[in-house]
């Protein structure tokens, strides 16, 4: 016998968890470098088109799947259009290869957390990061020693997180969010305070915010601004459709939708003005431009932060709100990565959440805490973000996209399901940015980007280990998507009867 | 700063939270509705 479907209580909670969802790392590491790399304050001009013509309308996409067929991703594919079911799979496999790898950077943040306290980096973060705390021995291969240091911390998350999952949907995942977010937010903010106060924190945010108009007419900048929103929504790969199979017949998506976009854009902006701070802060303080210090990603959380936390008055309490704010951040978008996989493990073979915390969340936790926190593990996870997010990412919500608009022709079934339950309508133009103008800018960055790692490879990466670890995992993921959606579904799955009365428009 | 940056900054923070404070007054003016379950009572909402 089937169990009931988890719900969520309310909006309330579901926003809670989608805004938890959207803002990671990414908000915090990847946009101000991002904004100001692209035009600075003129990026806001293409950045809020991305978000209105982009970003937004495939958030509705993904809550309308997830609400209208109330499903994990595969099964939610499957009710959609038969064969679709593998877009759903290779959803659940890209959110598979990321969580293993961005459990580690959590985890990693949480030393940092301590580390803060006593500046461990000494005068030299670089060699700290690489050397004494991942030990890395630069090698192209997989293995090496286990680093009990990255290692134990990395059990931690993983046990957590699983114990949320085990929790269930409103008890874990939704509880987790409504206590994590304001903390978050009031750390954050207090983090930022402290930065502006800084000298040549003003050099900061005037680099941040200069307008560049000419980038405007640069097309790389506007695929930048649909690159981060894309990147930064957590849309495209699942986890709004997941999350949004558990809300009630009777709720508003896009309103809450509109303000989960809008909460994860704000949280960005202010993200940009914190670091920039700091980043201006530590260039006067250095005695060089803002540019000679401006990073993102890996080298600026874990290299270029520690120097400016070494170097600014009270920069220990800097250094703790900092990565504390990373761990928090963190922590939910992973839960919410790890649930598209559970929820479409349950589905496909009737699992129950215990079981499917116990061996598909634990079968994540031991590749992760195996092949990461190990002597090659950097280069590995170097290699496997990028081709999860430029193959993985772009690609299935390409594919979705153009199968779901051009093949099955579901969007006006999809509006219409929206509409019914929803405050703000969606119609004609929602079809057109669907279909048309997020078909062309992400099979532009698709293309663009297959051109790129062909010609130029990854990196100084050799060409084998690319192959294998990026290539091989991007392309394993689709013919391991294709062979799952083979496999027959229970009886009476699919054809959920339920599915056909309120709130959908079959009735 | 400059002037061009902070103007930028400002219609920056303008737009983005301007944006969210008005997602956030519209979803209240169409406040949550709560299925009717099987005995014709309300589920009511969460006291969160």
């Amino acid at each position: 016998m089937e169990q009931a479907r988890e719900e969520f209580k309310g909006r309330r909670a579901f926003i809670f968890a989608a805004v938890g969802s959207a803002i990671g790392l990414g908000n915090i590491w990847r946009f101000p470098y991002v904004a100001y790399e692209n035009g600075g304050g003129a990026f806001i001009i293409p950045y809020l088109v991305a978000l209105l013509t982009a970003g937004i309308p495939l958030l509705f996409l993904d809550y309308a799947i997830g609400h209208r067929f109330r499903a994990s991703s595969p099964l939610a594919y499957r009710r959609l259009g038969g064969a679709a079911e593998s877009i759903g799979w290779w959803q659940v496999g890209i959110c598979f290869v990321i969580a293993v790898y961005y459990a580690v950077v959590i985890a990693w943040a949480v030393r940092y957390t301590g580390f803060s306290i006593n500046q461990a980096w000494g005068d030299d973060p670089g060699g700290f990061f690489g050397g004494d705390f991942l030990q890395q021995s630069g090698e192209f291969t997989l293995g090496g020693s286990w680093v009990p240091a990255v290692g134990i911390p990395l059990i931690i998350i993983w046990l957590f997180t699983l114990v949320v999952h085990r929790l269930g949907v409103q008890g874990g995942i939704a509880r987790l969010a409504q206590i994590f977010i304001p903390v978050l937010i009031v750390i954050f903010v207090v983090m930022v305070i402290q930065g502006l106060r800084q000298p040549g924190a003003m050099l900061g945010l005037d680099a941040l915010f200069t307008p560049n108009w000419e980038a405007l007419t640069n097309s790389q900048v506007w695929i930048a601004a649909y690159g981060q929103i894309f990147f930064s929504l957590s849309v495209g790969f699942g986890i709004m459709i997941t999350y949004a199979s558990y809300l009630k017949r009777k709720s508003n998506l896009t309103g809450s939708g509109l303000v989960v976009a809008f909460s994860n854009s704000g949280f960005e902006i202010l993200a940009g003005i914190g670091v920039f701070a700091a980043l201006g802060f530590m260039a006067q303080a250095s005695g060089v431009g803002v540019a000679d210090v401006a990073e993102s990603g890996i080298g600026l959380a874990f290299i270029a932060f520690p120097a400016i936390i070494s170097t600014m008055p009270g920069g220990s309490l800097f250094g703790v709100l900092f990565f504390l704010s990373l761990v928090l951040a963190g922590i939910t978008s992973l839960v919410s990565i790890v649930q598209v996989v559970l929820a479409g493990v349950e589905d496909k073979l009737g699992w129950s959440r215990t079981k499917s915390v116990l061996i598909a969340g634990g079968l994540m936790a031991v590749v992760s805490v195996a092949l990461f926190p190990t002597t090659t593990g950097l280069n590995l996870l170097d290699v496997v973000d990028n081709f999860a997010n430029n193959f993985g990412i772009v690609g299935a919500a390409l594919v979705s996209v153009i199968v779901i608009g051009w093949g099955l022709r579901k969007f006006p079934e999809l509006a219409r399901h929206v509409n019914s339950v929803s405050s703000f309508k969606i119609g004609r133009t929602w079809f057109i940015l669907l279909g048309v103008v997020t078909p062309l800018v992400l099979g532009y960055m698709f293309i663009s980007e297959v051109v790129t790692r062909i010609r130029e490879g990854y990196g100084e990466m050799p060409a084998g280990y690319v192959a294998v670890f990026g290539w091989g995992v991007a392309i394993g993921l689709i013919v391991i998507a294709v062979l799952v959606s083979l496999i027959p579904w229970r009886r009476g799955v699919v054809e959920d009867e339920s599915l056909l009365v309120e709130g959908g428009e079959s009735r | 700063m400059s002037a061009a940056a902070i103007v930028m900054l400002v219609v920056a923070l303008l737009l983005v939270w301007g944006g969210l404070v008005a997602a956030l007054l519209h979803l209240r003016k169409h406040p949550e509705e709560f299925d009717v379950v099987e005995d014709g009572h309300q589920e009511y909402p969460p006291s969160t």
